[in-house]
């Protein structure tokens, strides 16, 4: 992975001028580096992770794994229905996968009414959708690599050799 | 009764900052460039593995060499890596840390009076080791506008006087100082010339930055001459394990180990499987923390000649060592004043050579933005001055 990429993908609000200096190349360079990933989709967009746990005045949203199993249609395989599928802004994330069923669907709403409602009335009356099984999340450890979890002190002594 | 303790110890001279230590460790809230290890935690893979062999029962003694499994480990990683070959049955040693090394190879190298050649600035326990030896360190300043680079013909200086070894460093504490191959044979050939011995602690080896690292006894004639030390401390981030190893000729390696089985016994076990575990999957990892130590020099040289304080780009390891000259300030002062003023620690000069009251030591183990608030900070402690 180019190493733009690599710092920005560990923080995202780094500038360019920044960047340059920590991979020793030249400022434009790297804005130029940056535009192209962004029109090409390298970089699809910058946010910040928020530990929902810790937003005490609202309530936490519910969230769910879905495993759909759907029947592939001629030509388009499973393209068109997923398609169908990964539209509705309730969908926050979805893959084909391997394995007993064929796509895992992440669901998100603000109750388990909603998830289940969207379930009910949108997902698995859906056309060549044949079964789905639904798994509430209960807790979140890590995500994307991130741990969620108040980050611990550091054991180590404030000087040593 | 009054015990007495050895005349030896109590001629050690004791580290001249140790006031500076305590008063940054009661402090609270420090944001610290002072710590000689690195900020990751050990990778986790190597964490587990050392778990799990509490969990299976290892927890006995192991050879007093190490256990055989992790010698010939490091034998394979070193002839893939370096292509220096090393018989794991009689040529390594398992130690506890380089520092164990260190100490075993003076004690089992020097005769009293025996003169050893430490170039510094220099970590501090190198003059203490070859002291406690009952040998003689020849200290040779080197200077900032040579880069701090140890020349060959200042070691021939020494050693047409007369000195049985020399204890080199590199990539070294506290300087980020290292050596091209070419520069490297330069100094062997001086070795050679003389028939010294070289004890080489690269514990800082897969830190090198700027050009591939060249282990000492992979130099052509030099494996014989050379006492090889390195360790899982820096790279793997595993300072606590407290494990590295020494290679060398079997004479050397026999005599070492003679000592270490009567002082030391063997390394912990569960350090030794953690080793192997890093050996095996932990690469990885290792590329991954050099790329952002590497980051890290970059912009942490750039701040600090914006400041004013002159710093040469460091080779390797985490260190910058940059004059301090322009306060007019002691060493020890300004790490003082601006722990107080600024809350950030740093290691005066002095702690690694009388020589080097300009200068002070610099770790960038710390995470980027530490370091731009470290910037921030010494900035107002410069204005502040003015």
């Amino acid at each position: 992975m180019d190493e733009i990429l690599e710092v920005l993908s560990n923080d995202a609000r780094i500038t360019p001028a920044e960047i340059a200096k920590l991979t020793k190349r030249n400022v434009n360079d790297v804005k130029k580096a940056i535009k192209n990933y962004e029109k090409n989709g390298t970089i699809v967009k910058y946010k910040a992770i928020i530990n929902q746990g810790m937003l005490k005045e609202e309530k936490e949203r519910v969230r769910a794994l879905i495993e759909v199993s759907i029947l592939p249609q001629k030509d388009v395989g499973f393209d068109y229905i997923s398609e169908r599928i990964y539209s509705f802004p309730e969908v926050s994330s979805c893959y084909l996968v391997s394995g007993t069923y064929d796509l895992l669907v992440v669901v998100e709403g603000s109750s388990l009414q909603d998830v289940s409602e969207f379930i009910s009335s949108k997902l698995a009356p859906m056309q060549n959708v044949r079964s789905t099984a639904t798994h509430f999340l209960l807790k979140k450890y890590k995500e994307d690599g991130q741990i969620f979890k108040r980050s611990t002190q550091s054991k180590r002594l404030n000087i040593s050799f | 009764m009054e015990i007495k303790l050895s005349k030896k110890v109590e001629q050690l001279a004791p580290s001249g900052i140790r006031a500076f230590f305590d008063l940054v460790l009661g402090m609270k809230d420090v944001i610290s460039l002072g710590v000689g290890e690195p900020d990751f935690v050990t990778p986790w893979n190597i964490r587990e593995k050392a778990i799990f062999s509490l969990e299976q029962g290892y927890t006995s003694y192991t050879s007093n060499k190490g256990m055989i499994e992790l010698r010939k480990q490091i034998a394979l990683f070193l002839e893939n890596r370096y292509g220096v070959r090393y018989d794991p049955e009689e040529e390594i040693l398992i130690t506890v840390g380089v520092s164990e090394a260190l100490d075993l190879a003076m004690r089992a190298l020097i005769n009293p009076g025996d003169k050893v050649i430490i170039p510094e600035p220099a970590y501090v326990a190198y003059t203490a080791d070859v002291d406690l030896a009952y040998g003689k360190a020849v200290r040779i300043e080197t200077e900032s506008p040579n880069g701090f680079k140890l020349t060959p013909q200042m070691i021939s200086k020494e050693a047409k006087k007369g000195v049985k070894g020399l204890l080199l460093n590199y990539p070294a504490n506290p300087t980020g100082v290292s050596y091209t191959k070419t520069e490297l044979e330069d100094i062997a050939k001086i070795i050679k010339k003389y028939n010294m011995f070289i004890i080489t602690d690269e514990v800082y080896d897969e830190l090198t930055y700027d050009f591939s690292h060249t282990p000492f006894p992979s130099l052509k004639g030099m494996k014989e001459h050379t006492v090889y030390m390195n360790g899982f401390s820096k790279a793997y981030a595993m300072t606590g394990f407290r494990i590295g190893y020494v290679c060398g000729p079997k004479k050397v390696i026999s005599a070492m180990t003679k000592i270490h089985q009567y002082t030391m016994l063997c390394v912990p076990i569960t350090a030794q499987m953690a080793a192997m575990e890093a050996l095996k999957n932990g690469y990885k990892s290792v590329q991954e923390m050099k790329r952002e130590y590497r980051r890290r020099r970059e912009f942490i040289v750039d701040a600090l000649n914006g400041l004013g304080l002159k710093c040469h780009m460091p080779q390797g390891a985490f260190y910058v060592f940059p004059s301090i000259k322009s306060t007019k300030e002691s060493s020890v002062d300004f790490a003082k004043n601006l722990l107080l003023s600024q809350k950030v620690a740093v290691v005066p000069g002095t702690a690694f050579g009388a020589a080097y009251d300009g200068y002070v030591r610099m770790a960038y183990a710390a995470s980027y933005d530490n370091l731009k608030e470290v910037a921030v900070r010494i900035k107002k402690y410069l204005d502040s001055k003015k």
